[in-house]
């Protein structure tokens, strides 16, 4: 516990040493550092929109099929696009997008650092004179910070016009109302609170996933155990920053 | 020399050997090491000679691959001081600690290449970092390197793609990319067969005679110590029981020592009734500096 809490420390003083070097102008970042910025977010964002996608509008059926039972039987059903609208924005788009992050990015950051460093090759990249932390954790942490929200609000987006067209499809919600609805209840801040919150779980995922990773120690099975933890402690986590999110928009409204 | 399991006390083999121009000095003074409770090297002190090849060994577990890693700076002393070129690296600010790294070159067991790079962008690694060479001249670095260590034809292979001997010839190139004053090698030899272990002898070798370089050798090949090394450490339970010279090696009589060098192949134990360095392997060709001393 103790060392796992030392690792994350570093990783954490790595990332503000990190992010004061990238704000500082006389500090320029080599062109082989771009490349790996680059290719974080490509995989993690253009990747991972398929996936996404086909969560999110699947969320926006199931949403709009379990109020519409409700909401029916006291004939308020163009109030369908308020419920997957504000679920969606607030609540189920992040936190389904940063589960599928955890799962599909986090656990591959876990086995590449862990397998790294079972393969001595951050020792070597230490003794290069090369921070691992800059080399290996502020890539991903970039690109989980900008690329997490910027799904989740793609999620969201996908979500709401798969529930607005099953609602004018199977439900017989006029597609016009629904829409003029959905932009009439949901209001910026309810966009924000869901992309604060995206933001948060992006940097948890990379967080645990990292420090995990650099807690490898030796073998194949302690890259796989890593991984493991990795995806379990980011989803218990998530859920905890989820609940304290939701608590502080609550207060806060 | 020393030899024995005895305390070290001072400077032993200060001035002793002649230095090659740029190459520095390696001074351990009271070494302890451990993890935990548990003590892994307990007071050692030598100087391994500047433009030297000095091999550390020992068997499994004797603590050699600590000492490598304490040397690297990736484990710390617990008591006592390593010296480069009279630098304390523990003792150094993290800038000028990073700065003297540069001046390392290491080749890890297994090489410890990158395996989502291709072997050029490995060996280009510490140049992108640490140099503002631009992407042409890196290049042709990179080529130069790999050359050297007869790699060019693999630059964009993968390290999987390579063989366990190639890998360890491309670690060596990316550990010679920034033309180090320090080369440190973690067994070079091992899991290899004894064609490609005498080749890779035959580089170190090579790369002692080019570059002014002082090259640490951690290992427990004896038939790699004859080959290659000036100076020898032997370690035996995290305790150093003999450093001097090769020749010197063979007159001690310690009882580890002798059981130790006692399960050489019998070629290696021909040799070491007649002239280690004229016989047998390595043959003569195979020390380009034998002259150099």
């Amino acid at each position: 516990m103790g060392e796992a809490v030392g690792v994350l420390l570093g990783l954490v003083n790595g990332l503000v040493r990190c992010l004061s070097l990238s704000l500082t102008r006389r500090y320029r970042t080599k062109p082989y550092q771009r490349a790996l910025a680059w290719e974080h977010l490509s995989w993690i964002g253009a990747d991972s929109l398929p996936i996404v996608s086909i969560i999110a509008a699947c969320t926006g059926i199931i949403l709009a099929l379990q109020s519409a039972i409700q909401l029916e039987k006291v004939g308020a059903l163009s109030y369908v696009a308020n419920l997957v609208g504000y679920s969606l924005v607030t609540e189920l788009g992040p936190l389904l997008t940063a589960l599928i992050l955890a799962g599909r990015a986090g656990a591959a950051f876990t086995a590449e650092i862990a397998t790294m460093k079972i393969s001595e090759e951050i020792d070597a990249l230490n003794v290069m004179g090369i921070d691992p932390v800059r080399f290996l954790v502020w890539p991903k942490f970039a690109a989980m910070l900008v690329m997490v929200p910027v799904l989740t609000l793609w999620g969201d987006f996908v979500g709401i016009m798969a529930g607005g067209v099953f609602s004018a499809t199977a439900l017989g919600l006029s597609g016009k109302v629904y829409f003029e609805q959905t932009a009439s209840f949901l209001q910026v801040s309810d966009v924000m609170s869901g992309l604060v919150k995206s933001a948060a779980f992006g940097m948890a995922i990379t967080l645990i996933s990292c420090t995990q990773g650099m807690l490898a120690r030796e073998g194949a099975a302690d890259v796989g155990r890593r991984t493991t933890m990795a995806v379990v402690q980011s989803i218990f986590i998530m859920i905890l920053l989820d609940l304290f999110f939701t608590a502080l928009n609550y207060v806060l409204r | 020399m020393s030899c024995g399991r005895t305390r070290h006390q001072g400077r032993e083999q200060s001035g002793r050997t002649g230095g090659r121009l740029n190459a520095p000095r390696i001074v351990l003074e009271g070494v302890s090491v451990g993890y935990g409770e548990r003590v892994v090297l307990r007071d050692i002190t030598t100087e391994l000679p500047a433009g030297k090849i000095s091999v550390i060994l020992g068997g499994s577990g004797c603590g050699k691959s600590t000492l490598l890693r304490t040397l690297l700076d990736l484990v710390p002393v617990r008591s006592g001081r390593i010296l480069i070129d009279g630098a304390d690296l523990a003792a150094m600010p993290p800038d000028e600690r990073m700065s003297m790294r540069r001046r390392l070159g290491v080749l890890f067991q297994d090489g410890a290449l990158l395996g989502s790079l291709p072997l050029g962008q490995n060996v280009a690694l510490p140049l992108r970092e640490h140099t503002t060479l631009d992407e042409d001249m890196i290049e042709e670095v990179v080529r130069m390197k790999l050359r050297l260590v007869g790699l060019e034809p693999f630059i964009q292979y993968f390290p999987r793609q390579l063989s366990g001997g190639m890998r360890k010839r491309a670690g060596l190139a990316r550990a010679m990319a920034l033309d180090p004053a320090i080369l440190l090698c973690d067994e070079p030899t091992s899991g290899l067969d004894p064609i490609t272990s005498a080749d890779l002898d035959q580089l170190i070798l090579e790369l002692k005679a080019t570059f002014p370089m002082t090259i640490v050798v951690v290992s427990h090949d004896l038939e790699s110590l004859f080959a290659i090394a000036d100076y020898v450490v032997v370690l035996d339970k995290g305790e150093m029981l003999f450093h001097g010279t090769l020749d010197e090696l063979k007159k001690c009589r310690d009882a580890f020592i002798v059981r130790f060098l006692g399960r050489m192949p019998s070629r290696e134990s021909r040799i070491l009734g007649a002239d280690a360095r004229g016989a047998g392997r390595p043959a003569p060709d195979r020390r380009p500096d034998a002259d150099q001393g």
